[in-house]
């Protein structure tokens, strides 16, 4: 498994006002990531998104630095995106092309050159989440269980090495929340998988909880949602 | 879920159409543009007109399109065409609202027919080709493609959008208040489009060169 590491990272915003005020969103956190499942749960704007957006690059941290696999992702944003992989909560704002055979193959321009060859590519993507029947279908007319799915091959067609998925079944039905969620459980990839859906967070190995822009729990996945569960009940 | 078709997507197929290049369809497009436009007059205005139109019936049916497909491609463009026939006919007269409607529909026929044979990605594929020699002067084709198809597929997202604020004002009684219709419209069009900014700059698409 890769290693993502946060060293004193933390996101400060500068509101530009005279008074030069500032918020955090996220205090300098420390931790070291080397499980294959990893979920991060909160409260909404706690945090997570934050977090999550660190780890490729989307958001730059203000103070500290984050490492995926010795590589500093401030640095070489680029390669680190080659190797994380996102998944956004509607996948509407993330699948650009009309098609779904198309939107994959959009991916893989950079690593396919040939089109025919990266087309056979897209088509086999496709089928190995089982959408091959949907190759020519247009985006929007695909349920939103079969939109994430198309979303999330498009991101794995690169094959990188960590994905990291934002409240990827927040949108979804149980059915299809459910379908999505055996596909995360079952990936190669390390996984940091932020989500409501605490039952989806049990599965992973271990479990951190975001509240107020920090880390407030670091543990087993069980004992983290425990945790989560406790602090809202007692408020 | 169903979208209004301003657009015409990719039909696959095994016609002539969907075989040829995209440089000889995009070719052809532009020659025929170019007569419907410049051919002009009372008679042969209007012949050259009702012919193109034809042409691009039987590009249509070639192209395996099938005429209600067509006919449903074009639906959209009928408003605007008796709101330009009008205003033509009382202006100019009728020869020249009938030559007017003749090319408008050629036209768009004629484009259609192109969409729908042209996978998005082959279209691309060519317009990188085809920018590829001005790279020396400063130009990156792979961004300039790529801004055409974010293009073309932000019409149908823009569009839905539209529709659920449409809605969403509605609900709340409001449905005639330019403002409650604009204000969310604007600032959710925005929004989505900094989301698809992020998952474009995730999938390593906003550094291909």
């Amino acid at each position: 498994m890769p290693t993502i590491e946060l060293d004193a990272a933390g996101v400060t915003v500068e509101h530009g006002d005279a008074r030069g005020s500032s918020r955090t969103i996220l205090r300098p956190t420390t931790l070291t990531l080397t499980e294959r499942r990893v979920a991060v749960i909160g409260a909404n704007g706690s945090g997570k998104s934050t977090l999550a957006r660190l780890l490729n690059g989307l958001v730059t941290p203000t103070t500290g630095r984050v490492v995926v696999d010795g590589l500093d992702v401030a640095r070489h944003t680029s390669r680190v995106r080659r190797q994380v992989g996102f998944c956004f909560t509607d996948p509407a704002a993330q699948l650009v092309m009309a098609t779904c055979v198309e939107d994959v193959e959009l991916s893989l321009r950079r690593s396919v050159r040939d089109a025919r060859a990266r087309h056979r590519r897209a088509m086999e993507v496709l089928d190995s989440f089982g959408l091959a029947g949907h190759a020519d279908d247009s985006v929007h007319t695909l349920s939103g269980g079969q939109r994430q799915l198309v979303a999330l091959a498009g991101v794995l067609a690169t094959d990188p090495s960590v994905l990291v998925a934002d409240e990827p079944t927040t949108l979804l039905d149980l059915a299809n929340s459910r379908r999505v969620g055996d596909v995360l459980m079952g990936l190669s990839q390390q996984l940091v998988l932020l989500t409501h859906d605490l039952d989806l967070a049990r599965r992973c190995e271990r479990g951190l909880v975001v509240a107020d822009g920090a880390i407030a729990f670091d543990g087993s996945a069980d004992d983290a949602v425990e945790h989560y569960v406790a602090s809202v009940a007692t408020g | 879920m169903s979208q209004p078709s301003f657009l015409a997507v990719y039909r696959p197929g095994d016609s002539v159409l969907h075989h040829a290049r995209v440089g000889v369809k995009v070719g052809g497009l532009v020659a025929f543009s170019l007569v419907v436009v410049v051919v002009r007059g009372a008679t042969l205005g209007l012949a050259v007109g009702g012919a193109m139109l034809a042409l691009a019936v039987v590009a249509c049916l070639v192209g395996g399109l099938g005429l209600r497909a067509s006919l449903r491609a074009l639906r959209p463009l009928l408003v605007m065409v008796v709101a330009l026939g009008t205003l033509q006919w009382v202006f100019y007269g009728p020869s020249a609202a009938a030559e007017t409607a003749l090319d408008l529909l050629a036209l768009a026929l004629a484009a259609t027919v192109v969409s729908a044979t042209t996978a998005v990605n082959a279209m691309l594929d060519a317009f990188v080709r085809w920018l590829r020699p001005l790279r020396a002067v400063g130009v990156r084709p792979e961004r300039v493609a790529l801004t055409f198809s974010l293009a073309i597929a932000a019409l149908p997202g823009t569009l839905a959008l539209a529709l659920e604020t449409r809605d969403a004002a509605r609900a709340r009684g409001l449905g005639r208040h330019p403002r409650a219709f604009l204000t969310p419209l604007v600032i959710r069009v925005v929004a989505r489009a900094h989301e698809t900014g992020d998952a474009l700059a995730a999938r390593g698409l906003a550094d291909i060169d």
